[in-house]
């Protein structure tokens, strides 16, 4: 079985942004990029299943401008096999990204496809649902434990929902979606790093895919946020209780 | 900056509907009213509507002056027919509630229910489906707008128009502005502490909506079904739901231990409120997962937030700074939490819990 990961270069989660004058947009030039944290743990729980005997190869995706290819890199020294880049100055929409996911998938016929459950720049959580729609696969989102049984073909996933956890089993193929609490991702080693340097990446357009692109979604402006008025320190306790008393009346 | 010409006409355009006051107006409200019908995908439990779905009428209700609603009840049973009649007088802006009653829904799988909005969608047009920014809702919309070919906006945190919302994006640190400029149906996930429930006056409690059953015989649903619903663990806890909270008391990894936690949970219960965590805490294992507060937990908004040894990170932040009041206790008085808190106090938490214990006043 092979497994397909998506994984997506964004803004490093540390940096604090910045939200571009012209309100078009958050500045993105000169700012560390990584890959999203939900993808690094995609990846490491699909080099999981490789090690444990239950896929053959572990196939990294990534979609975006040519700088994508750093983060094929640190998902190959990361331990996936190869790497496919869709080059493409355009951002898409999460439809044309599923779109392109899964005419990837009827190319290379993967057994699972993992993604994060969502990118921390759009925030937009709906990438994953998409593909198992497209290829009408079922989905495991926000997966927080995964058991294969190779037998029956068939993933054990448990899922973090309101209020608690719930467990699906799903039949293979099948789409599933990572949450923060699934694993801890590995660090590249230095030798590693020096062997992804070697590992196939092979390159591809949207064109080359034939998917139609939708952009029925325009972006208006991007603005910052209100920002709350600063608020005073208090010295002691009674002091505080006085303010939430007197001051805020929510106690 | 509008122009001359623009204002001018948009003062004629005054004049004339003054002029034809009547006939114009009922022309633009029916052709409205034609076009906004909205699609509530409703959650429930034990036989009662959940009170994010009635946030999420809400917000649907501010799509246009003038629009139909209808909710959407999927489940089996008793408890589903329960929960359709209090749904059918949950808000006054409900005009229809559609139930679908089959075992097929008994469990909440993204296959059946995106399968499910899709039918009912073929029956009746709509031109809005929403559902809360719920798990459930994020596990569904998005495959069901995949089936109808569209994009869906997710988290929406203010409705503009029948197609212009804003919605968060880097965790909240850049709020944008979209237009929804597809056909077919617009699809939105409404953060429901965005819009909140305001209490229903006695007048409109009279007005009740009606009552359909969907007839399921044409539902065909996959004869191999590709996944099933094995279990569910409920944190079952009798302290107020953390989404929904009037006081949110939050602990961070500086609670060290989850003998220490139980202060949190002791002043929460004080104030009547409810507990969260930070990523720290809950991987730390002090509490289970589903209390984490932030970008990947939950998103809160209370009247009263007071985190205790929580540092502040971006992503804690991003699911509490709609809070009304933010307390912040910390050590560390450089600690970012204090930049967006209204009271911070710097000190030792495990002085000023108990201290906080005994000098506020009992709850009413």
């Amino acid at each position: 079985m092979k497994i397909l990961v998506a994984v997506k270069r964004v803004v490093d989660y540390a940096v604090k942004i910045r939200v571009k004058h012209d309100k078009s947009g958050v500045d993105t030039n000169n700012v560390k990029m990584s890959m999203n944290p939900f993808c690094e743990i995609a990846l490491e729980e699909a080099l999981r299943i490789k090690e444990a005997g239950f896929a053959k190869e572990v196939i990294a995706v990534s979609i975006g401008p040519s700088q994508c290819v750093d983060t094929l890199r640190t998902g190959l020294a990361m331990g996936a096999d190869r790497g496919i880049h869709v080059e493409t100055s355009s951002s898409f929409l999460p439809l044309t990204i599923a779109k392109i996911l899964k005419s990837l998938a009827d190319v290379e016929n993967p057994g699972l496809i993992f993604l994060g459950k969502q990118a921390i720049d759009d925030d937009c959580n709906q990438t994953g649902q998409m593909v198992a729609a497209l290829l009408d696969w079922p989905q495991a989102t926000f997966a927080s434990k995964v058991v294969l049984d190779k037998d029956k073909n068939v993933a054990t996933v448990d899922r973090e929902v309101d209020g608690g956890l719930e467990t699906l089993s799903v039949d293979l193929p099948a789409v599933i979606t990572t949450d923060l609490r699934l694993n801890q991702p590995r660090y590249a080693t230095l030798p590693n790093i020096m062997k992804a340097k070697s590992k196939p990446i092979k390159k591809t357009t949207v064109e080359d895919l034939k998917v139609d692109i939708k952009s029925d979604i325009e972006i208006i402006e991007v603005t910052e946020p209100p920002k709350r008025k600063s608020g005073v320190i208090v010295s002691s306790v009674d002091e505080l209780i006085d303010k939430l008393k007197n001051e805020a009346h929510v106690v | 900056m509008m122009t001359r010409a623009f204002l001018l006409k948009a003062l004629m355009k005054k004049t004339n509907h003054l002029i034809s006051l009547n006939g114009f107006r009922s022309f633009s409200i029916t052709n409205f009213s034609r076009c906004i019908s909205t699609l509530i995908l409703a959650e429930h439990e034990n036989g009662c509507i959940k009170a994010q779905t009635v946030s999420t009428v809400v917000a649907a209700n501010s799509l246009s002056e003038s629009s139909s609603i209808s909710l959407l009840l999927a489940g089996s049973g008793s408890s589903l027919q329960e929960a359709a009649s209090q749904a059918a007088s949950c808000h006054p802006s409900v005009s229809e509630v559609l139930v679908a009653d089959s075992d097929k829904f008994e469990y909440p799988l993204a296959e059946t229910w995106a399968k499910l909005v899709d039918f009912v969608r073929k029956q009746r047009e709509y031109s809005h489906i929403l559902a809360c920014s719920s798990s459930f809702g994020k596990n569904v919309l998005p495959r069901v707008a995949a089936i109808l070919d569209v994009s869906p906006v997710t988290d929406v945190v203010k409705i503009l128009g029948s197609n212009e919302f804003i919605r968060p994006i880097y965790a909240g640190n850049a709020l944008c502005t979209v237009r929804y400029t597809g056909p077919g149906p617009c699809i939105l996930t409404i953060r429901t502490t965005s819009f909140p429930v305001t209490p229903v006056t006695a007048d409109s409690e009279s007005k009740k909506a009606t009552i359909s059953q969907i007839d399921l015989s044409d539902f065909k649903e996959d004869s191999d079904r590709k996944s099933r619903y094995v279990g569910q663990s409920v944190q079952d806890t009798e302290r107020p739901d953390l989404g929904s909270a009037r006081v949110v008391i939050t602990g961070g990894r500086a609670l060290k231990s989850v003998e220490n936690f139980k202060m949190i949970e002791k002043l929460a219960e004080k104030l009547g409120g409810a507990v969260g965590a930070t990523r720290a805490a809950v991987d730390a294992g002090y509490v289970p997962n589903d209390l984490q507060v932030g970008q990947t937990g939950k998103i809160v908004a209370p009247e009263l937030y007071m985190a205790f040894g929580v540092s502040g990170a971006i992503q804690h932040i991003a699911g509490i700074k709609d809070s009304k009041v933010i307390v912040a206790v910390n050590k560390d008085s450089d600690a970012p939490i204090f930049q967006v808190a209204d009271y911070g106090l710097v000190g030792d938490l495990f002085e000023v819990i108990p201290e906080l214990m005994e000098k506020l006043p009992e709850k009413k």
